[in-house]
């Protein structure tokens, strides 16, 4: 059964240091306030698994929180380049990061099968690439009915799935709408799951097929309203591109990037 | 020669121009995003335009910066979640075109969005080598590993430079025709790979026999010699090499128009 609690709360007794951690969102919905408080927990040693970790896993990587990263496309969509990721995997700065490169279909295959309890995904993938040369999660598999030679990879099973979603009603079920991009399945597939919402209503009002998680597969549930800005919440409030674009100066400078994370994350204290 | 159009203009509309009325096409953010828009409000207004993040039959008033832009979901026939749309609609071969852009692309039309290596290694050093030794590391391969091997044929525009049109890219993230040009020999399970490549000079295709991509037509006022200068190869020419027709006023009015609002929309001009 989901408990309600504050996000300080809710990442204190859901992550350790260690962890594998899933933040997921497809340039929607992105869990940006849990991942700053995370930041300021000061939580170490983490791999963390995102298709697509930019600016949240920018800030996190730069933090010193991350050890590792699971990933399929890593940039600041329409901007450019990860300043703070390319400093760890290129000078070691502030620590050193192992990456696990994946393409997007492998890893939106590997959640889904993580989410069916199955132990790898079976995906008709990486034909011809050379990602499987510098990534030994990345097998052949025969199948055994055509004799079609198709990839498999590991499933997704992170200790701890975050996600943002629009609501939760008081019993704690959560809807999603827009772009649901993987946010399901990663929930379903971890072993913890916290969920920010933007607020909490009496009535969720979905409609027969909407994408809702029931209360008893959450584990916690805070209220952050503006938990995904700068990303967008479908429904509440557009996306920051002003904000993507200014990082690029930010996340290009140690010095810059420290300053922001003092005045952004760190002064802010708990939310 | 005094044109009324840039090189980009003239990129973007041959490159609209591929595309039929009634395809389904899977797209790519940037370059590829842009033309498939063009064409969907010119000449192929029953195009379905599908966007990784799940949009499908999407129409949006101003281009994304992002694939999963709030404007692709609101104006889509429906949206799906990202492993139905990789395994249903992707995987399960509903898709004609895949219109891919890249950072590097060789001969043989492979794709490098993974590393540009600190040295180029010559004949047959690189995939392992680069990915240990880069120069600069580039986003990876998100969508297109798959959309170049699901999509029953493939797309590319990208802009042409020796930085781009090399040899023997640093690293295959995305497999034209493989380093050795038979990477889909023998594989009747997936698509037919590239078949057009578009750039602000011309127009390539791969050799029906040896799969290396060869000129097939010039952008008007563009000489063999600026294609040649440009590519980090020997390039081959066709036989017949044809003129491109130039951009028409509706698609150039189109192509401004969809700038525009999107500039205005991304307050501080689109960042591509």
């Amino acid at each position: 059964m989901t408990t309600f609690s504050s996000l300080a709360e809710a990442i204190r007794d859901g992550v350790k240091d260690g962890d594998s951690v899933a933040m997921e969102g497809f340039t929607h919905l992105i869990p940006f306030a849990a991942g700053h408080e995370i930041i300021r927990q000061e939580k170490r040693d983490l791999t963390l698994i995102r298709m697509t970790p930019d600016l949240i896993y920018d800030q996190l990587v730069g933090a010193g929180c991350v050890k590792k990263l699971i990933f399929s496309w890593g940039g600041n969509p329409g901007v450019g380049s990860l300043h703070r990721v390319r400093d760890a995997i290129e000078n070691q700065f502030p620590r050193s990061l192992e990456t696990v490169e994946h393409s997007h279909a492998a890893m939106a295959n590997a959640y889904e099968a993580g989410a069916s309890g199955l132990p790898l995904a079976v995906f008709r993938g990486y034909v011809g690439s050379e990602l499987p040369l510098v990534n030994s999660q990345i097998a052949k598999i025969t199948c055994p009915f055509s004799g079609e030679e198709l990839a498999a990879i590991p499933s997704i099973l992170p200790d701890v799935g975050i996600v943002h979603a629009q609501r939760a009603d008081r019993k704690g079920n959560v809807l999603f709408e827009g772009i649901v991009g993987i946010q399901k399945e990663v929930v379903l597939s971890a072993k913890h799951s916290i969920v920010t919402v933007e607020e909490i209503v009496d009535e969720l009002e979905a409609s027969p097929n909407a994408c809702v998680l029931p209360s008893w597969t959450i584990n916690t549930i805070a209220v952050v309203p503006g938990g995904a800005k700068p990303s967008y919440a479908h429904g509440y409030y557009p996306r920051d591109n002003q904000y993507y674009k200014d990082w690029d100066n930010i996340a290009r400078d140690r010095e810059q990037f420290t300053v922001w994370l003092n005045n952004s994350v760190y002064k802010k204290g708990e939310q | 020669m005094n044109q009324s159009y840039t090189p980009s203009e003239m990129m973007t509309i041959t490159a609209a121009r591929a595309l039929s009325n009634g395809t389904s096409c899977f797209v790519g953010i940037g370059l590829p995003s842009e033309a498939a828009n063009v064409a969907r409000l010119t000449h192929a207004p029953d195009i379905t335009l599908i966007y990784e993040s799940g949009t499908i039959q999407t129409k949006p008033d101003v281009l994304p910066l992002s694939i999963g832009d709030g404007e692709l979901c609101e104006s889509a026939l429906t949206t799906v979640s990202v492993p139905e749309m990789f395994r249903y609609w992707l995987q399960g071969g509903h898709i004609d075109v895949g219109f891919l852009g890249t950072a590097q692309i060789d001969r043989f039309a492979n794709l490098n969005t993974t590393v540009i290596a600190a040295e180029h290694q010559a004949d047959g050093k690189h995939g392992a080598y680069s990915y240990a030794h880069p120069k600069v590391r580039l986003p990876g391969g998100g969508g297109a590993p798959e959309i170049s091997t699901n999509a029953k044929e493939v797309f590319i525009t990208v802009k042409h430079s020796t930085r781009t049109f090399v040899k023997e890219v640093d690293f295959v993230t995305t497999l034209g025709f493989g380093r050795d040009g038979k990477g889909r020999e023998n594989n009747p399970n997936i698509g037919k790979g590239p078949s057009v490549v578009i750039t602000d000079l011309c127009i390539l295709k791969p050799d029906p026999e040896t799969k290396e991509l060869v000129v097939t037509s010039l952008h008007p006022g563009v000489t063999s010699k600026q294609v040649q200068d440009a590519t980090g190869w020997e390039i081959k020419f066709a036989e017949k090499l044809d003129e491109t027709p130039v951009p028409d006023e509706a698609s150039l009015k189109v192509l401004r128009e969809l700038k525009a609002r999107t500039a205005r929309q991304h307050a501080g001009g689109n960042a591509q």
